[in-house]
C-alpha cells in the first residue's frame, strides 16, 4: 500500500512534481541555449556554469533548511563576505597556516548562524528581523575588519588551488573541472543526508510541519531551531571560503544580494516558503536553472539589467506553479 | 469489569488532582478544580463548553501551569513543568486539536522526539521506526501504513495515529480529548474496544465527551465540572442521562429571557435553504425574521461559525442558497455580503473585527468608507468625526477621545466599536458570534441592551453563543446545532437549558 499518485491529476499535486517540472525546465533551458548558440555549447562554458553555481549553491543549501522550518535566512549573504574576510585575515594577515584559515573562516559563518538562532529562538525576535539585522552587523564587521580593503592571497597560492585547481584534471587530463563544482556537490550530499537521515533533519520538517504540535511532543523546539540556524550558517561560511578562494581575495563589499539569489534558488527548487517541505536536489537544481539562465542570456548578449527582469519572472512563475499544484 | 471498590488507605490513587486554581488575563478558568483517576477506571470528564475540562486536563499535561494546588501520582506529589516531563510520568494525552505534523510519515510523527537510532550518533533509524509502528498497530489492532504522509490521511485516521502515539508512550493515564467527535461508528467501536484493552490492563483513562450517550458504553464513572469548578463524580450506572446534564447546566440564576424585547413581526428578512460544506455543514435550513434575536446554539465544532461565515462570504460553501427580503443573492466576498445590508461581528474581535492600531473614528468608518470620501478619495474626516461622535453616544462607547487607538479600550468598548463600525455601514442583519467572550459582567450587560435595542429598532439579529444562559436571556428563538447539521429550532417558550442541551448532543 504505497502512497502513489493514481491519477494525472494527483501526480501534478505529489511534491515530486515541482523537482520534475524544475528539472524539465533546465532541461529546456540547457538545450534551448545549445541551440540558440555555439558559444555556449562548449565544455568551457559548461564548467563556467558549474562553477558560477558553486558558491549560491553552497549558499541555497543552508538557507533550504531555514526555509523548511519555516523561517528565513536574509544574513546569508554578507556572512559569505564575513567568513571570507575572517579568512583572509587570519591566513594573509595573521600568517596563521591555510587550513586554519579556511576552519576559521567557516566557523565563523557557524558564529553568525548560532547567534541569529538565538536572537530567534530565546529572543522570540521574528527571522526576518533578526536576520536582517545579521546582514547589516557582518556587512559592518567585514568593513571594519577588512579596514575596508580587498585582502589578497598572493602569499598562499595554495589556498586558491582549493577551489580553482583541479583534482580530476590531474587524474583525467583534459577533464579541469575545477575543485569547487566537487565542493558543492560534496556539500549537497552532505545537506541531503543531514536533511534526510538525522534527527536534525527530521525536526527541521517537524518544525516546519507544526511547531507546537512538535513541542507538545516533547522536543526541543528552541534547540533544534538554533542548530539549523547555525548549520546554515556554516553553510555561508563554506561559501564565503570558496568565494575567496575563487577571487583569491577578500572582497569586503561583495555578498550582499547573494541571500536573494540562494533563496531564489530554494523556492525554484520547490521548497515552500510555508515550511514543512523540501528538497536539496531541488535546491541544487534550482541554484543551476539561475546560473544556467544568467550565464545563457549573457551570451545572447541580453543586457545585465534584462537578465534580472527574467530571473524575477521565474521565480515568480515557480511560486505560481506551485500554489496551483497545491490547490485543491 | 473493573474494580470500583474504595481503594484501601495502603494503596493510593492512580492520579489525584484538588485544590486546582487556575487563570487567565480577565477570566477565571478553574477555582478549586478537583479530580481523581484510579488504576483501570475510565473516567469520564464532562461538562459545558468553557467549564475547563480541557484547562485541567493541559494542566496534567505540563502545557499550563497551575496557580495553586496538587497533583498526586500514585501517592507522590509531582510538579509537572512541560509536556515532556508529563510523558516521562507516564501521562499521555489526545488534544482537541490534531497535533500532528501533516508532512511527516505517520510512523515519525508517532515517534517524533524519540526516534530510533542507527549506530552512528545523530542519524535517525526509520526502518526500525517503521517497524515499531507495525508492531504497535497490530498490538492496537489498527490498519494504518506507517510510512504514507499525515496530510494525505482522513481526519478519522490521522485521529487513529494520535491515539497510537499517545498509547506508544506506555502510559500509565491516557486522556482523550473529545476522542470520538470525527470519527464514524465503526471507528469509535475500534477506539473503545481498544480503551477496554487498556483498561484491563491497569491504565486510568479520562474520557471527555460531549457524547452523553456514549459514555454510558465506555465509562466507569463520571465527574462533572462547571465553571472551573469540580461538581460531583459518580458511577456511570447509578447515573441516568438527564442527572448528568442537569448537574452540568447546574445554575437557574438567569430567568428565562426576562429581558426579551416586543415579538419581532413576521417578515422574514433572511433565509437559508439547504446550506452544504463538506461535513461542516450539512443541509442547514433557517430563516431569521425582522427585528428578531435568533439564537445559535451548540457545542464547540457544532458549525455555527461556519454558518455565520458562509452566509458572510467568508467561506465558500458546496451548495445552497440564501435569500434577503425573499430574493435569492449570491454573495461571493465579505464586501457582497456587506453591499447586501449583512455585517458579521468575529468571535475574535481583535483579529476579524478591529484595526487595532487605528482609532476609534477610523475604525468606525471602516467598513463604510466610501461615505467619508470625497470626489478625489481623501477621507473627510469632519465628516469621520461627525459619525464617530455619534456612535460614541448612541452605544455609550467609554473613551477618552475619537482619536484613541482602540488596543487601548476594554474588551466591551471594543466590542462596541465594532458594532458602530457595522450600523455605519447600514447592515440591516447583524451576525454576532460569542458577543461577549472576554468581557466583564457589567459591560456584558450593556451589550445585552444594546442587542435589544437594535432589534427594537428594527434589525435582524443572529447571535452565536457558547453561553447557555445567554442564549435564554436574549433570543426569540433558538436554532441548535450538532455536527453541521440543524437539530431544532426552539421557540423562547421551549427553550430550556436541558432541551438545548439534547438537541446539542443529538448525533445522527
Amino acid at each position: 500500500m504505497k502512497n502513489q499518485p493514481k491519477t494525472a491529476q494527483g501526480l501534478f499535486r505529489s511534491d515530486a512534481m515541482q523537482r520534475i517540472m524544475a528539472f524539465g525546465a533546465l532541461i529546456v533551458l540547457f538545450v534551448g541555449f545549445s541551440v540558440a548558440s555555439p558559444y555556449f555549447r562548449t565544455f568551457d562554458n559548461y564548467v563556467g556554469i558549474l562553477l558560477a553555481t558553486a558558491v549560491n549553491g553552497v549558499l541555497a543549501l543552508g538557507v533550504t533548511f531555514v526555509i523548511v522550518t519555516g523561517g528565513i535566512d536574509l544574513s546569508v549573504g554578507t556572512v559569505l563576505t564575513f567568513s571570507a574576510v575572517m579568512t583572509g585575515v587570519f591566513i594573509t594577515n595573521m600568517k596563521f597556516p591555510v587550513g586554519i584559515g579556511i576552519l576559521i573562516g567557516i566557523l565563523a559563518g557557524g558564529l553568525a548562524g548560532l547567534v541569529n538562532g538565538l536572537l530567534i529562538s530565546r529572543m522570540k525576535i521574528p527571522p526576518f528581523i533578526a536576520t536582517l539585522g545579521m546582514l547589516y552587523a557582518t556587512k559592518g564587521l567585514s568593513l571594519v575588519t577588512s579596514e575596508l580593503k580587498p585582502i589578497y592571497f598572493n602569499d598562499t597560492p595554495i589556498f586558491r588551488e582549493m577551489a580553482m585547481g583541479s583534482v580530476i584534471g590531474a587524474i583525467i587530463p583534459g577533464l579541469d573541472i575545477p575543485n569547487a563544482v566537487f565542493i558543492l556537490f560534496g556539500a549537497a550530499i552532505i545537506a541531503n543526508l543531514i536533511l534526510t537521515r538525522t534527527i536534525l533533519g527530521r525536526y527541521t520538517f517537524a518544525l516546519g510541519s507544526n511547531e507546537e504540535a512538535t513541542r507538545l511532543s516533547g522536543v526541543n523546539v528552541a534547540a533544534w531551531k538554533t542548530a539549523v540556524y547555525t548549520l546554515c550558517g556554516l553553510f555561508s561560511g563554506l561559501g564565503g571560503v570558496l568565494m575567496a578562494s575563487r577571487l583569491n581575495s577578500a572582497q569586503p563589499a561583495l555578498g550582499a544580494g547573494y541571500e536573494l539569489d540562494a533563496i531564489a534558488a530554494v523556492v525554484i527548487g520547490g521548497t515552500s516558503l510555508s515550511g514543512g517541505e523540501g528538497s536539496i536536489l531541488g535546491t541544487i537544481i534550482g541554484a543551476f536553472i539561475i546560473s544556467t539562465l544568467t550565464n545563457g542570456l549573457r551570451i545572447l548578449s541580453v543586457p545585465q539589467e534584462w537578465q534580472m527582469v527574467v530571473t524575477g519572472g521565474i521565480v515568480i512563475l515557480a511560486v505560481f506553479l506551485d500554489i496551483l499544484r497545491r490547490r485543491r | 469489569m473493573t474494580n470500583l471498590a474504595p481503594t484501601p488507605v495502603s494503596q493510593p490513587v492512580l492520579l489525584r488532582m484538588e485544590g486546582i486554581y487556575k487563570s487567565f488575563p480577565g477570566v477565571q478558568a478553574l477555582s478549586d478544580a478537583k479530580f481523581e483517576l484510579d488504576y483501570g477506571e475510565v473516567n469520564a470528564l464532562v461538562g459545558e463548553n468553557g467549564a475547563g475540562k480541557s484547562t485541567l486536563m493541559k494542566i496534567l499535561g505540563g502545557i499550563y501551569h497551575k496557580d495553586t494546588g496538587h497533583i498526586f501520582l500514585e501517592g507522590k506529589e509531582v510538579e509537572i513543568s512541560n509536556p515532556h516531563m508529563a510523558q516521562r510520568l507516564g501521562i499521555s494525552i489526545i488534544h482537541q486539536e490534531l497535533n500532528l505534523m501533516p508532512h511527516l510519515t505517520v510512523a515519525q510523527n508517532i515517534f517524533i522526539g524519540r526516534e530510533p537510532r542507527a549506530k552512528i550518533p545523530f542519524v535517525v533509524d526509520d526502518k526500525t521506526t517503521n517497524q515499531e509502528a507495525e508492531r504497535l498497530f497490530k498490538m492496537l489492532n489498527l490498519r494504518l501504513d506507517p510510512t504514507i504522509k499525515v496530510a494525505d490521511l482522513t481526519v478519522a485516521k490521522q485521529q487513529m495515529v494520535e491515539i497510537a502515539k499517545a498509547l506508544s508512550f506506555n502510559a500509565k493515564i491516557l486522556v482523550m480529548d473529545e476522542p470520538t467527535a470525527a470519527l464514524t461508528e465503526t471507528e469509535i467501536d475500534e477506539l473503545f474496544s481498544i480503551i477496554r484493552q487498556l483498561r484491563q490492563k491497569g491504565v486510568g483513562v479520562v474520557h471527555i465527551s460531549h457524547r452523553l450517550e456514549e459514555l454510558k458504553q465506555i465509562s466507569d464513572r463520571v465527574t462533572v465540572m462547571r465553571d472551573g469548578k469540580y461538581i460531583d463524580s459518580l458511577l456511570t450506572k447509578d447515573a441516568p442521562i438527564d442527572q448528568i446534564i442537569s448537574l452540568m447546566v447546574g445554575r437557574t440564576i438567569y430567568e428565562t429571557s426576562p429581558e426579551l424585547p416586543e415579538k419581532p413581526n413576521q417578515e422574514v428578512v433572511l433565509e437559508v435553504r439547504n446550506l452544504n460544506h463538506g461535513r461542516v455543514l450539512r443541509q442547514v435550513n433557517f430563516s431569521l425574521k425582522k427585528g428578531e434575536i435568533l439564537g445559535f446554539a451548540g457545542l464547540v465544532g457544532a458549525g455555527r461559525t461556519e454558518v455565520a461565515r458562509a452566509i458572510f462570504g467568508a467561506d465558500p460553501f458546496d451548495s445552497g442558497e440564501v435569500y434577503i427580503k425573499g430574493e435569492k443573492v449570491h454573495i461571493a466576498s465579505p464586501g457582497d455580503a456587506v453591499a447586501h445590508g449583512i455585517g458579521y461581528l468575529s468571535e475574535d474581535r481583535k483579529r476579524y473585527g478591529l484595526a487595532l492600531g487605528m482609532d476609534v473614528k477610523e475604525n468606525i468608518a471602516m467598513a463604510a468608507m466610501k461615505k467619508f470620501l470625497n470626489a478625489f478619495g481623501w477621507m473627510n474626516f469632519k465628516k469621520a468625526t461627525v459619525r464617530g461622535q455619534e456612535m460614541v453616544e448612541a452605544l455609550n462607547i467609554k473613551t477618552p477621545s475619537l482619536e484613541q487607538q482602540v488596543k487601548f479600550l476594554s474588551g466591551g468598548n471594543q466590542q462596541k466599536v465594532v458594532i458602530g463600525k457595522w450600523l455605519t455601514a447600514d447592515t440591516d442583519i447583524l451576525i454576532f458570534d460569542e458577543p461577549t467572550r472576554g468581557i466583564d459582567v457589567g459591560a456584558k450587560s450593556e451589550i445585552y441592551k444594546l442587542l435589544n435595542d437594535l432589534a427594537h429598532q428594527g434589525k435582524s439579529i443572529i447571535m452565536i453563543s457558547s453561553e447557555l444562559p445567554e442564549i435564554l436571556r436574549m433570543s426569540h428563538r433558538v436554532v441548535v446545532m450538532c455536527e453541521g447539521r440543524v437539530t431544532g429550532i426552539l421557540n423562547a417558550s421551549e427553550a430550556t437549558q436541558e432541551s438545548i442541551m439534547k438537541f446539542a448532543t443529538m448525533r445522527e
